[in-house]
C-alpha cells in the first residue's frame, strides 16, 4: 500500500485548505524557476524517464507527447490545452483536482507550456463542474497576484497566460479533437487525424492536449526525480494513481494509490470492502464505463495498471472502478451505459450515430427477456461492425461495454429470454 | 445523439444587460485576435443564467457580437445539452442516472422527482421546480447525486433528496455537497490515507 510520503495529492479531500498558500506550505511551487532553467530537454527527458502515462484513458507516454511539438516555432504560436472534460462514468478524480488542489494543476501548467514553447494555456472544464470551475479561477487568479502567471511567470522567464474555457454538457469534447473544435466555438465534432493536433491543433496551430492528473503530477515527478516516480507500480506502469471507486462498496471514495495495486486490496483497504463481503460481488468495470467488465473470478487476482488490465481482454482506462454486486441486474447495468453512448454519440459517424441507437435498443429488450437468443450474436455482430469504423473511438467506447456483458453474462441474458419466453418473467420485471 | 430543437414560444427580443456586456468583453479577450467564436459556449451560458433558458433572440444576439453566422450559433446551441432551450424551474434539478448512479438508488431519487415535482422538462405548477434526467455528472464516488442550479448534492438518499427539494420550494436553506458525513470524495468514517502530518514534498 501506498505510503502518504509518497502521495502527490496531499489535498485531494480538501481538508487541509485550498488557497496558494496553503499550496505552497505543502510543497507546490517550490523551486519552479529552477526546474524551469534546466530547460527544455532536460524536463521532457525526465518526463520520458518516469515512465508516466496519460491518466485521461489511453496511457500514452506523457514525456514522448510533449517531444512531438516542434522544437522551434514556424511563427505559429504553440498551445497547451488541458482537457478537465472530465465525463467518463464513473470517474471524479480531476474534479478533486480542480477543487482541492488546483495549483498542482497550474504549476504543471507552466512547466509544461515551458517544455512545448507554449506562451498561452486553456483548461478545458466541462459545463456541469460550476464551483469547480470557480475555484480553479480562483485558484489562477491568486497565482497571477502572486505572480506565479503572467509575465516572467515565476520569475522564470517564460511568459505564460492560462485561461479556464468550459463547455456545456458533451461527453464527446473530452476527446482531444472535439475539444478544439469546442474551444473554437464549433460543434463538438472529432477532427480526422492526421494531421495530429501537435502539427495543427487548436486555430491550426501546435498543440497538446495533456489530462488533468498527467499535467498535475509533472511539478511533483520533476522535483523528486524521474527515479522516484518510476520506482513505484510496475514496470512500464509507474508511478501514482488516482482511483474512483464507485457502485456496490461500503465507502465509495477517491483515493490516489499504487499502480499495479490488486484490485481487492483496493477495494477492501480503502471501500470497506464489497457490499455483503468479497463473495457478494458480482463484477466489476475497472477502468470506467468504456472499458469490458471483469467477473469475479479476474478481479479474485487482478492488479491495476494498463498492461494487466489489457492482458485480460479489459484496460485501466481512468481508473474508474464501478463495483457491481450480486444484486446487480447486469443487463440493465449495461443497458444504461448503451443509452448513455446513444446520447453522447456526436452523430457525424453513422456507424456510431446508427449503431449506438441500435444497440440502445437491442440492449433494452435483452433486459426485458423480449428478443431472440440468435440477437445476441447479432448484436455482437453489430458491435465488431461499429469497433473500429469512426473516426474517434465513442464508438468503440460503446461497443465495448456490451462485448464485455455477452463475453462473461451469456448464459445470464440466455435465461432471461427462456424466462420471457416461459412466461416467468413478470418476477424479473419487477426488479 | 439528442435531438433538440428550438421552442415554438420564443419572446421578441434579446438584451444582455450592462453588467453581461461587460463580462462578454472578459471572455472575448481570453482568445487571439480573429478568434472571438471561442466565445460562444461561455456567452450562450451567460445568456441562459439572465434568462433562465436559450432563446432564439438571444442566440441572434450572440451570433451579431461574434460576427458568427446565425446557423453556427444555432448548431452550437442544439449541440449541447446544457443549454435549455425551454423555460426550466427556478430551481432545475438535473438527476444523474448514468450506471454509477443508478447502482446506487437514482431510480428512488426519480420517483422522488416524480411525486414532488411531476413529469420530466416539466415546469411545475408553482414555477419553482423542474427536472431531468442527464448522463454522469462526474460525481461517482458521491453517488447518488443529482444538479441543481449550480450546485451538486451527493451521497444522497430518498428522504434527503425530497426534503432538499420541498426547503428549496419553501425558500429555506439547503446545504449543497454530500448529505452524508463527509466534506468530499473521501471514505466515510476513518481516512485510510493521508492520516500523517502533511509536508513540503520532497523536504528532507
Amino acid at each position: 500500500m501506498l505510503q502518504d510520503k509518497d502521495r502527490i495529492f496531499t489535498n485531494l479531500y480538501g481538508l487541509d485548505g485550498c488557497t496558494l498558500a496553503d499550496a505552497q506550505r505543502r510543497g507546490d511551487w517550490s523551486g519552479t524557476k529552477d526546474l524551469i532553467g534546466k530547460g527544455k530537454d532536460w524536463i521532457i527527458s525526465e518526463m520520458k524517464e518516469s515512465g508516466l502515462r496519460g491518466r485521461g484513458g489511453a496511457g500514452f507516454p506523457t514525456g514522448l507527447k510533449w517531444s512531438f511539438m516542434p522544437k522551434e516555432s514556424d511563427g505559429r504560436p504553440h498551445y497547451l490545452v488541458v482537457n478537465a472534460d472530465e465525463s467518463e462514468p464513473g470517474t471524479c478524480k480531476d474534479r478533486e483536482i480542480m477543487r482541492h488542489d488546483p495549483q498542482k494543476l497550474i504549476e504543471g501548467c507552466l512547466i509544461a507550456a515551458f517544455a512545448m514553447g507554449a506562451n498561452a494555456g486553456y483548461i478545458y472544464i466541462r459545463g456541469e463542474f460550476i464551483r469547480e470551475r470557480e475555484a480553479l479561477q480562483a485558484a489562477i487568479d491568486e497565482a497571477y497576484a502572486a505572480g506565479l502567471l503572467g509575465k516572467n511567470a515565476a520569475d522564470s522567464g517564460w511568459d505564460f497566460e492560462l485561461y479556464v474555457h468550459h463547455g456545456a454538457g458533451a461527453y464527446i469534447c473530452g476527446e482531444e479533437t472535439a475539444l478544439l473544435e469546442s474551444l473554437e466555438g464549433k460543434k463538438g465534432m472529432p477532427r480526422l487525424k492526421p494531421p495530429f493536433p501537435a502539427n495543427a491543433g487548436l486555430y491550426g496551430a501546435p498543440t497538446t492536449v495533456n489530462n488533468v492528473e498527467s499535467i498535475a503530477v509533472a511539478p511533483t515527478i520533476l522535483r523528486r526525480g524521474a527515479s522516484w516516480f518510476s520506482g513505484l507500480g510496475r514496470p512500464n506502469n509507474a508511478g501514482t494513481k488516482l482511483f474512483s471507486i464507485s457502485g456496490h462498496v461500503n465507502n465509495p471514495c477517491n483515493v490516489e494509490e499504487e499502480m499495479g495495486i490488486p484490485l481487492r486490496e483496493l477495494i477492501d483497504k480503502h471501500c470497506g470492502g464489497v457490499r455483503g463481503g468479497w463473495d457478494n460481488l458480482l463484477a466489476v468495470i475497472p477502468g470506467g464505463s468504456s472499458v469490458p467488465m471483469l467477473p469475479k473470478s479476474v478481479c479474485d487476482t487482478i492488479l491495476m495498471d494498463f498492461d494487466s488490465l489489457k492482458e485480460v481482454g479489459s484496460g485501466l482506462g481512468t481508473a474508474a472502478v464501478i463495483v457491481m454486486d450480486k444484486s446487480t441486474d447486469i443487463i440493465k447495468a449495461i443497458a444504461r451505459l448503451s443509452a448513455f453512448y446513444k446520447h453522447e454519440s456526436c452523430g457525424q459517424c453513422t456507424p456510431c450515430r446508427e449503431g449506438t441507437g441500435w444497440m440502445w435498443r437491442v440492449m433494452e429488450r435483452l433486459a426485458k427477456g423480449e428478443a431472440e437468443v440468435e440477437e445476441i450474436d447479432m448484436l455482437l455482430d453489430v458491435t465488431k461492425r461499429i469497433e473500429g469504423h469512426t473516426i474517434c473511438a465513442l464508438g468503440d467506447a460503446a461497443a465495448w461495454p456490451v462485448q464485455g456483458l455477452i463475453k462473461h453474462f451469456r448464459p445470464v441474458i440466455e435465461e432471461r429470454i427462456a424466462a420471457q419466453k416461459a412466461g416467468r418473467l413478470i418476477q424479473v420485471a419487477a426488479e | 445523439m439528442s435531438v433538440r430543437r428550438l421552442d415554438p414560444n420564443q419572446p421578441d427580443s434579446f438584451a444582455f444587460t450592462p453588467e453581461n456586456i461587460e463580462w462578454t468583453k472578459g471572455q472575448i479577450a481570453k482568445y487571439p485576435e480573429g478568434r472571438q467564436a471561442s466565445a460562444v459556449i461561455p456567452m450562450l451560458w451567460q445568456a441562459q443564467k439572465q434568462e433562465g433558458w436559450v432563446t432564439e433572440p438571444a442566440i441572434e444576439v450572440i451570433a451579431d457580437m461574434l460576427g458568427m453566422a446565425k446557423i453556427r450559433v444555432l448548431e452550437v446551441a442544439t449541440f449541447y445539452t446544457m443549454f435549455n432551450l425551454s423555460p426550466v424551474g427556478k430551481h432545475f434539478v438535473q438527476l444523474c442516472g448514468t450506471t454509477p448512479c443508478w447502482l446506487r438508488g437514482a431510480d428512488d431519487l426519480k420517483a422522488v422527482c416524480r411525486k414532488h415535482i411531476g413529469d420530466p422538462s416539466t415546469v411545475s405548477d408553482d414555477g419553482q421546480l423542474s427536472w431531468m434526467e442527464v448522463e454522469c455528472l462526474g460525481a461517482c464516488s458521491n453517488a447518488p447525486m443529482v444538479q441543481i442550479n449550480d450546485d451538486y448534492y451527493e451521497d444522497l438518499t430518498a428522504e434527503n433528496f425530497a426534503q432538499i427539494l420541498e426547503d428549496l420550494r419553501a425558500g429555506r436553506e439547503v446545504k449543497p455537497g454530500p448529505q452524508a458525513a463527509r466534506k468530499g470524495s473521501e471514505p466515510l468514517g476513518k481516512l485510510t490515507s493521508l492520516t500523517t502530518p502533511i509536508t513540503a514534498e520532497g523536504a528532507e
